[in-house]
């Protein structure tokens, strides 16, 4: 039994390890399938500090075609904004397991980040962490949410045109 | 060469010189001049619900703090402590912690009018000329203050043209966004997304008003669009988000006969006949309310005028339909902030609230696909203007010599004189020395 806890935890930590690297490589079709049906990227503007319910506005709060709509456009190549294009690195600090896969509403995860993204010679840094929740779709991990922390998410950003 | 005479050589009736956005000359002469002599945004008066109530900003590159006094009135000061200029606040909002504000560095303490009322080791003083020096005189104002509709506007310079003359007939616009409400109350809600562009503040704003942009630079986020709903069922609902992103994709003869209209001291509105927010679906119980409110002929006046931008020149652009407002804060010569509000319409249904924080994620976040293929073109300007190859910008399209005597002028919705017109005033304000007024 412990043996199985044990393999539970290292796959929901393999999990979130692995979803950072399809963005890393651009494996957005592969990405966006990790996501539930009715799962949901969140960069809420307050950072941590917000709930969920609450009716503030979010840098993005986007669902699968929102987000299908984002990947449509880097891979067309019509966007001026993508010459040149950007690239993106993402540098995780091991994920906590906050709340086990037997819980109801399924795991949650918190994983400390630094996210670069460049494009050109420039180069933005963001800092924060995640929260994943996790369910299981039969013998897959899927994505209920990610939630992306930054810590200076009130701030004047730049652009930001990939995926922190 | 005088100052004046070096600005208005900078604005031809067609064309503008590059260094109008690239000189940091012109750029320290704008902060002296233009905002100091303009009627500037700074905020909404629900953001000071109580008083003692304060929120911070930066107007013409000084540190201004706006509060609400304890008779309820909204005051104005420059930040600054009149001991030693420490900043006296240095969150962007928040409340005092009583009737005073008292400066943390050597506990000066004003009255909420900006009164000294307290120093500490006031004998000290006793013999000395501070009371009779700038010091003496407490926290300075703001010249001035207006408050219009629950719209807080102030002026830098102690002279100069009055609120009333300054907007006329633009202020229109505002009271259209209010009067979305049947009880005509708006309220600040849901955050303020904030970016940081690379580029001259005008680029910016003279964006706005332009809407020949959309259909190239836009292509990206309207064709992803179409190309994600062509997956869906043919029946589905459209997303409120789908609904807000593919009217970016309409053509130039749409977007030409949208109509704009100039008006005095660089205001303009574009989609004065009708815009890409004239879509979205009607309510008919709110429509009901409206008309109780305010008149069956000013309701429908108000619900069809959706126009595409309004500017208040130089700081304020309005959305009304979306009832979301950007505020233009101009940084350096080559850095400006963009800060997009969202209002709640109070006694209005939640799906107006929706649309604000909907459309302004989608369209002005840092994280907007639609914003981010118009910055890197801003940028892109910024950049492109340091060839030598020529000295002038191109705005030309559809100038007509009589329009210099036509203040207030009906446009097609894709004529440059909304941008001529922004020029104008910039040379008008620019060259206003407010001694001589």
């Amino acid at each position: 039994m412990r043996n199985d806890v044990t393999t539970t935890a290292r796959e929901l930590v393999d999990f979130v390890y692995a979803e950072a690297s399809l963005l890393d490589d651009e494996r957005y079709d592969a990405w966006l399938g990790l996501f539930a049906a009715d799962g949901r990227y969140w960069v809420p503007l307050q950072g941590a500090q917000q709930a969920e319910t609450e009716k503030c506005n979010s840098i993005a709060d986007e669902d699968r075609m929102l987000l299908s709509l984002r990947i449509e456009r880097l891979r067309a190549g019509l966007a001026h904004s993508q010459q040149p294009r950007s690239s993106m690195q993402h540098i995780l600090q091991r994920p906590f397991v906050l709340q086990g896969e037997e819980a109801a509403g399924g795991a949650i995860l918190r994983t400390p980040f630094v996210y670069a993204e460049t494009r050109g010679d420039e180069v933005i840094t963001l800092y924060g962490h995640y929260i994943h929740r996790l369910i299981r779709e039969g013998d897959a991990l899927r994505i209920a949410l990610k939630r992306v922390n930054l810590v200076n998410a009130g701030s004047r950003l730049p652009m930001i045109q990939l995926f922190p | 060469m005088k100052t004046p005479d070096l600005l208005s050589n900078l604005v031809r009736d067609d064309e503008v010189h590059k260094d109008v956005y690239l000189s940091e000359e012109v750029f320290g002469l704008e902060q002296r001049g233009l905002f100091a002599n303009t009627w500037n945004y700074l905020g909404h008066t629900s953001q000071l619900p109580e008083p003692g109530d304060f929120f911070a900003l930066d107007l013409a590159g000084q540190p201004i703090v706006v509060l609400r006094d304890p008779a309820g009135q909204v005051r104005a000061f420059h930040n600054r402590c009149a001991h030693k200029g420490t900043q006296l606040v240095t969150a962007e909002a928040g409340r005092l912690g009583g009737r005073f504000i008292r400066c943390p560095y050597h506990a000066w303490s004003y009255r909420l009018d900006g009164e000294l009322v307290a120093v500490p080791l006031k004998a000290g003083y006793e013999g000395t000329q501070m009371r009779q020096a700038e010091a003496g005189r407490g926290l300075t104002p703001l010249a001035g203050l207006h408050v219009y509709r629950d719209f807080i506007f102030g002026r830098v310079s102690a002279h100069g043209v009055g609120f009333d003359e300054y907007f006329g007939d633009i202020l229109q616009a505002i009271d259209l966004m209010v009067d979305r409400s049947p009880t005509g109350r708006l309220q600040i809600e849901g955050g303020v997304l904030r970016t940081t562009i690379r580029c001259n503040w005008k680029f910016y704003l003279e964006n706005v008003n332009d809407s020949v942009h959309p259909v190239s630079t836009h292509e990206s986020a309207v064709r992803a669009a179409q190309s994600v709903l062509k997956g869906q069922p043919a029946d589905a609902p459209k997303p409120l988000a789908f609904e807000q992103i593919l009217p970016f994709g309409q053509k130039y003869d749409f977007f030409e006969q949208t109509g704009g209209k100039v008006f005095p001291n660089g205001h303009s509105i574009t989609g004065t006949r009708f815009s890409i927010h004239s879509g979205y679906g009607s309510m008919p119980e709110y429509v009901a309310a409206l008309r109780a409110a305010h008149g069956e002929e000013r309701a429908t006046q108000i619900l069809e005028r959706s126009p595409q931008n309004t500017v208040l020149y130089p700081s304020l652009a309005l959305k009304g339909s979306p009832q979301t407002i950007r505020v233009i804060r101009p940084v350096a010569v080559d850095r400006t902030v963009i800060e997009a509000w969202n209002f709640r319409t109070l006694d209005a249904p939640e799906l107006l609230f929706d649309r604000a924080l909907t459309y302004s994620r989608l369209v002005f976040s840092p994280m907007s696909v639609v914003a981010h293929d118009d910055v890197h073109l801003f940028e892109a300007q910024q950049s492109g203007l340091r060839s030598r190859a020529a000295e002038w910008v191109s705005l030309h399209r559809e100038h007509d010599p009589r329009e210099l005597e036509e203040p207030v002028r009906e446009t097609s919705g894709t004529s440059e004189l909304l941008m001529r017109n922004q020029h104008r005033a910039w040379v008008r304000y620019m060259g206003l020395n407010p001694n001589e007024e």
